[in-house]
């Protein structure tokens, strides 16, 4: 009970720091200078019309790089902490989870009809992010999702490995390389006048944009998929005698 | 009068002290996870908050809002873009949280904190 | 939308009061499955949050990705750990016990 009490007082103690600031806060009037750069000169010097996405993918693409770095990082981590054992398991036949209940039809077809629906929702997501709410990562998030409900409709499905490994390692490849020819014939790395501006507001706007950020969909969508099979492929049960 | 953005503010440092509390309190290991999550949620709603202006609208460049009037009509877009990044590194955070759990159960058969005394001295 | 109507007011008091409560559950909950449902809707209240604030972009990552896969990677986590419990080990808590009788979907 005092280690409770310890927690309360702590919890008390930041609460009282949090306080302090949400009485002193004042919201701002007009944008600070940075935000201003960005209201002023996005239509100009990018051409997206949505300002989000130009600071994403030109104004902080280095950041946007790092973050997807990170998340692979993780996805890579995520497989190889759950993946010990898993080899093991191969070799005995995988009979538990065989003894499963079959997958009832109308699960199973309904999966089969939404799936695509949920693959071209995420994909017109993330082609659409310079002139819309979304992006990358939401496509990517919500691939991810179609590739979810095939995993929640058949258990036992194994996703192939490779084809998500190809696909991650070729979407960041590119990536890099877009960033790399931004270097040569345009202004600096991931620059996106690679491709003309063209109009606000029309889908083949904002040079490049679009395109990376369908690649930071494919990319993002791969690592996700990634985790949710490896989390849903290992099989607790028989690695467990090594306490 | 107190604004939406102070509102949301406030809302945001309770939900990050209970997920303070909860993972100070909790043994199970995926309740102090969840707790985790919990907070992370609050600190994106406070920064989200503090890009918010009274009477503006989203950054986004459209027939409603022109080029020319985006300085007087859009919010603070850095936030937004700082919390996006934040949602999408939280997920992969939380993905290795319960990887490493999963490790740590399937070794020591239970998710008890109090039972995991290797580095207790 | 220059002065803030009251309808906008009531729906953010609404919404913050529901996110508190849902957060409460969330840590309270004898339950996992439940604590993790609540965490979910914690994230789909704050996605709603979000879009009041002005920001479409950070509400559709929110409900894609906090309250979507996250809410799914603790379910696959929990069914790995209620599977290695059969055999007869010493469970983590009573709301292990719990779960181990209520389907994951309750």
């Amino acid at each position: 009970m005092i280690k409770r009490a310890i927690a309360l007082l702590l919890t008390l103690a930041v609460g009282a720091l949090f306080a302090s600031l949400l009485v002193g806060y004042v919201p701002d009037s007009e944008l600070n200078h940075t935000a201003r750069y960005y209201a002023e000169r996005t239509a100009e010097d990018i051409g997206a019309a949505n300002i989000v996405t130009a600071i994403i993918v030109t104004y902080r693409g280095l950041d946007t790089l790092g973050e997807v770095t990170v998340l692979f990082i993780s996805a890579a981590i995520v497989g190889l902490v759950l993946a010990q054992g898993r080899v093991l398991n191969n070799a005995p036949n995988n009979a538990p989870r065989q003894t499963r209940a079959p997958v009832s039809e109308l699960l199973s077809t309904g999966s089969r009809v939404l799936t695509p629906l949920i693959l071209l929702l995420g994909v017109y997501v993330f082609v659409n992010g310079h002139l819309t709410p979304g992006g990358g990562f939401q496509g990517g998030a919500i691939v991810a999702s179609g590739m979810l409900l095939l995993l929640l409709a058949d258990p036992l499905k194994q996703f192939s490995h490779r084809l998500i490994a190809v696909l991650e390692s070729l979407s960041g490849l590119l990536f890099v390389g877009i960033g790399v020819l931004g270097v040569l014939l345009a202004g600096g790395f991931l620059d996106n006048r690679l491709l003309p501006i063209g109009t606000l507001g029309e889908l083949f706007s904002a040079g490049v944009i679009p395109v990376i950020y369908s690649l930071i969909g494919l990319k993002v969508g791969a690592e996700f998929s990634s985790m949710l099979a490896s989390l849903s492929e290992t099989n607790h049960t028989e690695n467990s005698e090594e306490t | 009068m107190i604004s939406l953005a102070q509102m949301a503010m406030a809302a945001g440092f309770v939900l990050i002290l209970i997920g303070f509390y909860g993972a100070l309190t909790q043994r199970n290991l995926l309740r102090m996870i969840v707790a985790f999550s919990l907070a992370n949620t609050g600190v994106h709603i406070v920064l989200v908050a503090v890009g918010h202006m009274r009477g503006r609208t989203a950054p986004i460049l459209d027939a409603a809002v022109p080029v020319a009037d985006a300085l007087t009509r859009v919010i603070d877009p850095v936030p937004q873009a700082l919390v996006l990044t934040a949602i999408v590194i939280g997920l992969g955070v939380t993905a290795l949280m319960l990887a490493y759990a999963l490790k740590l159960h399937a070794r020591k058969h239970t998710l008890d904190i109090a039972k995991m005394t290797e580095l207790k001295w | 939308m220059n002065s803030m109507s009251p309808l906008i007011l009531g729906l953010s008091v609404l919404l913050c009061v529901t996110l508190i409560g849902a957060a409460l559950v969330a840590i309270r909950a004898t339950r996992l499955p439940i604590a993790i449902l609540a965490a979910g809707l914690v994230s789909l209240i704050a996605s709603i949050l979000f879009l009041v604030l002005a920001a479409p972009d950070v509400a559709m990552t929110e409900a894609a990705i906090g309250s979507g896969l996250t809410t799914f990677l603790f379910f696959f986590v929990l069914a790995r750990v209620r599977g290695a419990e059969k055999d007869g080990d010493e469970l983590a808590g009573d709301e292990l016990a719990g779960v181990k009788h209520d389907g994951v979907g309750k």
